[in-house]
């Protein structure tokens, strides 16, 4: 079967304060042997989805992305929970929203119109409905057999669940999958999905501390001995505004580990 | 300002019935002086000014759990987000001033939190 090659729209965090997010995602497609293309000319996603309807141009940079990826007639594949979430809504806006489709057509001025072709994947699903879970435990050579690890949701991957379409939003399982697929055991907690104080952190440390330390708090009492994310300001909430937190790591670093491959990292 | 906030948001207060779900829902609860379902209702009734000067505006996270819950499909955070919008869009309505933001940086603060930020405080 021909090699699977996806557009990849790495975003801006994932080029700085996240690289490991990047670097060991990249490692664990090549093991997994599916192709990741960094789009040439991606631009920042705003990391908010803009939910003023007649906001046109903080929609262009992820329309942008998602022409080029039909350009290529290839789906488009995110890893950033933030960067996922925009821009899949910003397609939903593109193919639902008359307004919104014909202006962002008019400014960017494409060879051929975007309509909302693309289809937008994140990597955790990618793992799940393109390479399958099983597929990827049979690739598993170091097994983390034995630790107990808690999927951290937040919020941007799971809602507006009829909006992402990624899981059940109230009761996802695609992470605690993840988890056992990797030779690993799911904690489940009923924090998992809420949020961890987002970019309120900037104003109001003392608010995004209480968030977290419930979510803490309620992970350690199930059992939980480390979460894992796919977002890098959840990763950033958890981790300094913790009193007594769990160590916590991206999904794709504990990818690349089960792969044996994470030491390819330079 | 009120068909502002109703067109803007595409948001139908009229479908609301007050069941209160979106603000027991709500993590930004203690942080708000009005509620989701009070934001809902006072756009309802046109009392865009006082929802304009409450802090709610800027401590929603944006976390869509209002709007996941909402048994009506009214989306509550459209209409917040509606409001802060109203007010940074006039002149000097930015939130948060330029010179405010290197205090607020550390060390291991992803670019993520500060363009966030940026598009959630300030045009
Ligand atoms: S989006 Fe805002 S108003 Fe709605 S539940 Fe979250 S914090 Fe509360
Ligand atoms: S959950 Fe929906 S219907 Fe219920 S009070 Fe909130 S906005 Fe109104």
């Amino acid at each position: 079967m021909a090699k699977l090659t996806y557009s990849y729209f790495p975003g801006c965090t994932l080029k700085t304060k996240g690289k490991d997010l990047d670097k060991y995602g990249r490692l664990a497609a090549q093991a997994l042997d599916f192709e990741l293309e960094e789009l040439a000319d991606w631009q920042c996603c705003g990391a908010v989805y803009p939910m003023a309807k007649d906001e046109i141009a903080t929609r262009l940079s992820s329309v942008r992305a998602l022409a080029s990826a039909k350009a290529q007639s290839r789906e488009l594949v995110t890893l950033c929970s933030a960067c996922h979430h925009v821009i899949k809504r910003v397609n939903l806006d593109v193919q639902n929203d008359d307004e919104i489709c014909q202006k962002v057509n008019r400014y960017l001025k494409l060879d051929t119109p975007y309509a909302g072709e693309t289809n937008v994947l994140h990597y955790l699903e990618v793992l799940r409905d393109r390479v399958g879970f099983d597929n990827l435990k049979a690739k598993v050579v170091r097994p983390l057999t034995g630790m107990k690890i808690g999927a951290y949701y937040g919020c941007l991957l799971l809602r507006p669940g009829k909006e992402m379409g990624f899981d059940n939003p109230e009761n996802p399982t695609i992470i605690e999958d993840f988890i056992r697929a990797i030779g690993a055991e799911p904690v489940i907690y009923a924090r998992r999905n809420e949020c961890c104080g987002g970019y309120c952190t900037l104003e109001n440390k003392a608010y995004a501390q209480k968030q977290v330390d419930a979510i803490m708090d309620n992970a350690k009492a199930q059992g939980a001995e480390m979460l894992v994310t796919a977002c890098p300001l959840c990763m950033y909430n958890l981790k300094n505004n913790a009193a007594d937190g769990l160590e916590v790591k991206y999904f794709t670093e504990l990818l690349a580990e089960a792969l044996g491959v994470k030491e390819n990292a330079e | 300002m009120i068909d502002f906030v109703k067109r803007i948001s595409g948001v139908n207060p009229r479908k609301c019935m007050k069941c209160g779900k979106c603000t027991a829902s709500c993590p930004a609860f203690d942080e708000m002086e009005y509620h989701p379902h009070q934001f809902v209702d006072m756009v309802e009734n046109g009392r865009i000014d006082e929802l304009m000067n409450s802090k709610g505006i800027y401590t929603c996270l944006s976390c869509f759990a209002c709007v996941e819950r909402c048994p009506r499909n009214v989306e509550p955070a459209k209409v917040i987000e509606a409001v802060r919008t109203a007010v940074i869009r006039k002149q000097d309505g930015n939130h948060l001033k330029p010179d405010a933001i290197p205090a607020l940086l550390d060390e291991e603060l992803p670019q993520q939190a500060i363009t966030s930020a940026f598009r959630k405080y300030r045009k």
